[in-house]
C-alpha cells in the first residue's frame, strides 16, 4: 500500500497488514466477512495493539474492564462468587453483566479484564471441551480444559489480551479450580480471587476458611459477604452477587444478590 | 525559546500555542458523533437515533441516519465511527445472506447478535470504532435489546443507550424505565406510546447538552407488523 509506506507510522504498519491479506487468495474472501477464526491455525495479527488505543484528537475506544470474582474449594465442592458491574473508562456501562460463563453442565469459567476477550475465548474453549468430549466419549477433566484454554490465549502473549479466568469444575478426581491468566501463567490451587477488588474479597475469604469443616451454606455465605465487601470499597465492582456452587452432579446457580439489599441486611444484623 | 512560559494562578506554567515541534500520526479512525437508543417492550421494541454527521468542529450532514435496518423484525443502530458504521453494516448484510440461502431461513434477533460478536472479536487488533445496539423481536415475540462493545461482548437488556451522549441518557432511562432508585413507585410495563413519547424526551434533552446529538431524530418502531420509520425534528445549533 503506497500511503502506508510514505506514512511512516510505527503503531500502526499498514504495509505489512496488506502483504498479509494478500497472501492467501482463498482465504481472501472469508477475512472480509469477518468469518476468520482467531485460532491458532491462522495468521498472526502484525498490528502492535497501542492502535487501539489511538485515536482522533479527543477520544479513546473504551472497553469493558474491572471486576471482582472469586472461588475457593472447600469440602463439598466449589464455590464461585462474582460482582456484575462492566465500566468503560470511568463510565459504568452495565450493572448485569454475567460474568460466570457456564462452559457445560460441570464447568464453570470465570471472567475478569477484557470482556471481549474473556467471553470470546471461554466460548471457544466451550466449542473445544464439547469437540473432545464427542470424539473421547467421556468428559474432560478440569486440568485438560484449562490447559486447552491457556495455550489458546499463550499464542496471542504480548498483544494486550486482558483476561483473568477461573476455571471451576469437578471431574473424577473430585473438585478442581485453575486461575489462567493471559500472561500464560495456569496455576492449581484451593482459593483465587481475581480483579481490581480482589484484595478486599481476599481479605474476608482468609479469615472466614479458618475453620476447615464449613457447611454448604456457610460457604455459600462467605462467598457472598466477601465479595459484597469488594463491591463496598472498590468503585469498579458493583451491581448483583451471583453465586454458583460446583458439586459432584454438576453446578448450580444458588443466588442472584443485588449489592444495595445486601447491605441493609447486614446493616440489620450488626444492629 | 519560542514558548513564552507564563505562571498562572495556581502556581503552574501555562502554554500558548506554538511550544515546538509536534509529531503528526495518522489515524485510521475518526470519530463522526451521533447517538443510538433503544428500548423493549412486550411485543415491540424501539431503536431511535439522532441525524448528525460531525467531526471535529464542522457538521458533515444533517441527515445521516444512524439505524439500519437489518430484517423484518431486527435493526441496528451504529454510532462512532461513519466508515466503520458503513462497512459493519454491509458486512452484516452479506452475512444475512449467506445464511438465508444456506440455511433457507432469516437470521434471529438472538442469532444476529451473537454473529455480531464474532465479526466484531475478529478484529480484536484492530478494532472496528463502532458502538452497536440491535433492537427487535425474539422467537417468541418479545422485544430485545442487545448491547455490544467495540470488540464484541454483548449481553441482552431491556433499554440502552449508546454514543456520544450516552452517559446522560442512560440515567434517565434507568429511573423512567428501570425504576432505579426511586421507592413505593408501582412498576408499570411500557405501553408503546409511552416509550415513543419518552425516547423524544430524552433525545430533545441530549441535543441540549451535547454538541454531537441533534439536527433530527429517526425513531424505528419494530413490531410484529413490520418497522414502522418517524422522524422528527431536534435542534440545529
Amino acid at each position: 500500500m503506497a500511503l502506508a509506506s510514505v506514512l511512516q507510522s510505527e503503531s500502526v504498519d499498514f504495509s505489512n497488514y496488506g502483504r498479509q491479506r494478500h497472501g492467501f487468495a482463498s482465504g481472501l474472501y472469508e477475512a472480509e466477512l469477518g468469518l476468520e477464526s482467531v485460532g491458532g491455525d491462522r495468521l498472526s495479527f502484525a498490528l502492535s495493539t497501542s492502535c487501539s488505543n489511538e485515536d482522533g484528537p479527543d477520544r479513546k475506544i473504551e472497553f469493558l474492564h474491572g471486576t471482582t470474582t472469586l472461588a475457593f474449594k472447600f469440602q463439598h465442592g466449589v464455590i464461585v462468587a462474582v460482582d456484575s458491574r462492566a465500566t468503560a473508562g470511568s463510565y459504568i456501562a452495565s450493572q448485569t453483566v454475567k460474568k460466570v460463563i457456564e462452559i457445560n453442565p460441570y464447568l464453570l469459567g470465570t471472567m475478569a479484564g477484557g470482556a471481549a476477550d474473556c467471553s470470546f475465548w471461554e466460548r471457544l474453549l466451550a466449542r473445544q471441551c464439547r469437540v473432545y468430549e464427542l470424539r473421547n466419549k467421556e468428559r474432560i477433566s478440569v486440568a485438560a480444559a484449562s490447559k486447552l484454554l491457556a495455550n489458546m490465549v499463550y499464542q496471542y502473549k504480548g498483544m494486550g489480551l486482558s483476561m483473568g479466568t477461573m476455571v471451576c469444575g469437578w471431574d473424577k478426581t473430585g473438585p478442581g479450580l485453575y486461575y489462567v491468566d493471559s500472561e500464560g501463567n495456569r496455576v492449581c490451587g484451593d482459593l483465587f480471587a481475581v480483579g481490581s477488588g480482589s484484595m478486599y474479597a481476599y481479605g474476608i475469604v482468609d479469615s472466614g476458611l479458618k475453620q476447615k469443616d464449613l457447611t454448604v451454606e456457610e460457604a455459600c455465605d462467605l462467598g457472598r459477604r466477601a465479595i459484597y465487601q469488594a463491591t463496598y470499597r472498590d468503585a469498579y465492582s458493583g451491581g448483583q452477587v451471583n453465586l454458583y456452587h460446583v458439586h459432584s452432579e454438576g453446578w448450580t446457580r444458588v443466588s442472584q444478590s443485588d449489592v444495595l439489599m445486601l447491605h441493609q441486611q447486614y446493616q440489620a444484623e450488626k444492629a | 525559546m519560542f514558548a513564552t512560559q507564563v505562571y498562572g494562578d495556581n502556581g503552574k506554567m501555562k502554554e500558548y500555542h506554538y511550544t515546538g515541534p509536534v509529531e503528526h500520526r495518522f489515524s485510521p479512525y475518526s470519530f463522526n458523533g451521533g447517538t443510538v437508543l433503544a428500548v423493549a417492550g412486550e411485543d415491540f421494541a424501539i431503536v431511535a437515533s439522532d441525524t448528525r454527521l460531525s467531526e471535529g468542529y464542522s457538521i458533515h450532514s444533517r441527515d445521516s441516519p444512524k439505524c439500519y435496518k437489518l430484517t423484518d423484525t431486527t435493526v441496528i443502530g451504529c454510532s462512532g465511527s461513519h466508515g466503520d458504521c458503513l462497512t459493519l453494516t454491509k458486512i452484516i448484510d452479506a452475512r444475512l445472506k449467506m445464511y438465508k440461502h444456506s440455511n433457507n431461513k432469516c437470521m434471529t434477533s438472538g442469532a444476529i447478535a451473537a454473529m455480531l460478536s464474532t465479526i466484531l472479536y475478529g478484529r480484536r487488533f484492530f478494532p472496528y470504532y463502532v458502538y452497536n445496539i440491535i433492537g427487535g423481536l425474539d422467537e417468541e415475540g418479545k422485544g430485545a435489546v442487545y448491547s455490544f462493545d467495540p470488540v464484541g461482548p454483548y449481553q441482552r437488556d431491556t433499554y440502552k443507550a449508546g454514543g456520544s451522549a450516552s452517559a446522560m441518557l442512560q440515567p434517565l432511562l434507568d429511573n423512567q424505565i428501570g425504576f432505579k432508585n426511586m421507592e413505593g413507585v408501582q412498576h408499570l410495563p411500557l405501553s408503546q406510546e409511552k416509550a415513543v413519547q419518552l425516547v423524544k424526551d430524552v433525545f430533545i434533552s441530549a441535543a441540549e447538552r451535547d454538541v454531537y446529538t441533534g439536527d433530527a431524530l429517526r425513531i424505528c418502531i419494530v413490531t410484529k407488523d413490520g418497522i414502522k420509520e418517524e422522524t422528527v425534528p431536534l435542534r440545529k445549533d
